[in-house]
């Protein structure tokens, strides 16, 4: 549904994609790992239309959006959600989600009524009427997932939706990221807990340095020596290896 | 819809003043603070509710006003015409601007910047082009007739002016009410989360844009109705501007009745330092700064904020105080 092919963005002297080429097929979740700053949020910005890539092209349900503004993408079927969470502050949490139910929905009254709907679905149905600003961590991370929702997408990208979670609330977000897909829409998470990853997806791409360097399940792609040095250095995957044969 | 009924009665208050007041003066305080009201409400839409601050709202209101006047007094064009002309002109320049800075992304303290400098432009252009009367100004020849849009009492200038603030309210309502609006302060709280929601902020800009220039070209209409004249510093000078911006920051930005109470409170501080200290030229713009630094300093909720924390409306249980756009 979503095909990436040879990305390519640079800042200054910084290759913060090279050359990435994926395919999300749909009505799966799938997920993008990979070490901090390998480019995983800067590929997000260049498939939602955030980032105009220097080479490459973005294809969504079958038609060309490279170069695309992102809200003309996101009125395609195409969200995503900000690592940094972006709340409307000031607003309330159902003004907040009805900004995205607006995106097909004409009447405030409707859009303020579906907000209401999406906000018991991601678990902030008792918060409806507080200033986003003042939830807390857990809550703005819902916040971003409802308001993505409420666009009703066909594919959405959720970018470290469980970051700042601690064990129990990532326990609380991961039967909602689940029930999302139960409805239809595909979803690409980037995601650094490993846990959510595992039980969450199916298909992996792991991020490095700009560049992709493997893909496959999530259990098949951490044991994956090229993966395994980029998150713990280089020639870690060799002692590592060396160790357990000398174990063995 | 509390807003609404709200609303209706205020504005029904308000026009109860030329049955009950007799002094012209006392009238003519009525009227300009409407006047006030109309052009504070202006900038709110774009300000308040769209997070644009522009400095240069006197590029609308000069545009208005000189177009009513140089259609009349060139042209031989009926007021009542040059009144819709001036506020579709006003609405034009303020597509120009919107377009020229939206389009490139202008944000914060650069939009501020180039929109006064394109009223300065404005000024300046006015100076020098004949058909304007450059420098010396324009003065419409008195002929009072209600079909010539100059009213031998205030009461005519009073509903004509009552009829353009309630218009600029009511759409202020409405824009509290509708997905426009929605999107609108959804832009000005987080562009970037508005875009990636699939809003189209550049549009809605350009809306709020058009919909304050408009507004602001009927007060400049009405300006040069009320007073016959104009010159270049009166309709594109930095007063109007700074007038039009104080307004709403006064009174309570974003807010439907911000700018009435700022209008309200304006006038009242200006009438008293008038009272006390005399006429001295250039006091008001001196004491329009003090207020500016009090109320950004100590109430950037402006005076219906301080109406909020005085009457909080009753919320249901779980929920805390919101007032974003709902004073
Ligand atoms: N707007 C930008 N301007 C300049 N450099 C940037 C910009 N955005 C990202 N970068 C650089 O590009 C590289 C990739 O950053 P990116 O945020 O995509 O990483 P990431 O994989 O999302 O990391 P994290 O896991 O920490 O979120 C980094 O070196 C970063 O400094
Ligand atoms: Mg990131």
């Amino acid at each position: 549904m979503l095909e990436v092919r040879g990305l390519v963005k640079s800042f200054g002297g910084v290759k913060a994609s090279n050359n990435v080429s994926l395919s999300v097929p749909e009505g799966r979740i799938t997920s993008l790992i990979g070490p901090n700053g390998a480019g995983k949020t800067t590929l997000f910005a260049l498939i939602t239309g955030f980032h105009k890539p220097d080479a490459g092209s973005v294809h969504f349900l079958g038609e060309d959006i490279t170069g695309l503004p992102p809200e003309k993408i996101a009125q395609r079927g195409m969200v995503r959600t900000f690592q940094i969470v972006q709340p409307f502050a000031g607003q309330t949490v159902r003004e907040n989600i009805a900004v995205g139910a607006h995106l097909h929905v004409q009447s405030r009254a409707d859009a303020l009524e579906k907000a209401e709907d999406v906000a018991g679905k991601v678990g902030l149905g008792d918060r409806l009427d507080m200033d986003a600003a003042s939830l807390t961590v857990a809550g703005r991370k819902r916040l971003e997932v409802a308001r993505a929702l409420a666009t009703d997408p066909k594919l959405i990208l959720f970018d470290e939706v469980l970051a700042g979670l601690n064990p129990s609330e990532i326990r609380d977000v991961i039967p909602v990221i689940r029930a999302v897909r139960e409805e239809g829409v595909t979803i690409l998470l980037i995601e650094h807990v490993m846990q959510a990853v595992m039980s969450l997806s199916e298909h992996t791409w792991v991020l490095n340095q700009g560049a992709l360097i493997a893909e496959g399940t999530p259990a098949d792609v951490v044991g994956h020596p090229l993966v395994v040095e980029a998150y713990l250095g280089k020639g870690m995957a060799e002692r590592i290896a060396k160790r357990e044969a000398h174990h063995a | 819809m509390k807003q609404l009924v709200l609303l209706g009665l205020v504005f029904a208050v308000i026009g109860l003043a030329p049955f009950v007041i007799s002094s012209e003066f006392t009238l003519n305080l009525v009227i300009m603070v409407l006047y006030a009201a109309l052009l504070g409400q202006a900038w709110n839409i774009l300000g308040g509710y769209g997070g644009q601050f522009s400095f240069g709202h006197a590029a609308y209101f000069g545009t208005g006003a000189y177009t009513v006047a140089v259609l009349q007094v060139q042209l031989g064009i009926n007021p009542w015409l040059g009144l819709v002309a001036g506020g579709v002109m006003a609405m034009l320049v303020a597509a120009f601007i919107g377009f020229a800075t939206f389009r490139y992304g202008l944000r914060g303290s650069y939009f501020a910047l180039v929109t006064l400098a394109f009223a300065e432009v404005l000024r300046i252009l006015s100076n020098s082009v004949p058909f304007t009367g450059a420098g010396v100004g324009i003065l419409i020849p008195l002929d009072q007739s209600a079909a010539n849009f100059q009213f031998a009492s205030k009461q005519g200038f009073f509903w004509v002016i009552w009829v353009m603030t309630l218009a600029a309210f009511a759409t202020v309502w409405w824009i509290g009410k509708s997905r426009f609006g929605a999107q609108l302060m959804a832009v000005r709280d987080n562009e970037d989360a508005a875009r990636a929601l699939g809003v189209e902020a550049f549009k809605v800009k350009m809306g709020a844009i058009m919909l304050s220039g408009l507004f602001s070209g009927l007060a400049g209409v009405f300006y040069a109705q009320y007073f016959l004249y104009l010159d270049p510093y009166i309709a594109y000078g930095p007063a109007i501007s700074i007038e039009s911006l104080l307004v709403p920051i006064v009174g309570g930005l974003g807010t439907l009745f911000g700018p009435l109470l700022g209008a309200i409170g304006l006038h009242l501080i200006s009438e008293a330092t008038r009272e006390l200290i005399g006429d001295l030229p250039g006091i008001s713009l001196v004491i329009y700064g003090i207020v500016l630094v009090i109320m950004v300093l100590f109430m950037p909720r402006g005076l219906a904020g301080l109406v909020r924390r005085l009457w909080p409306k009753p919320a249901p249980a779980k929920a805390q105080a919101t007032e974003g756009g709902h004073a």
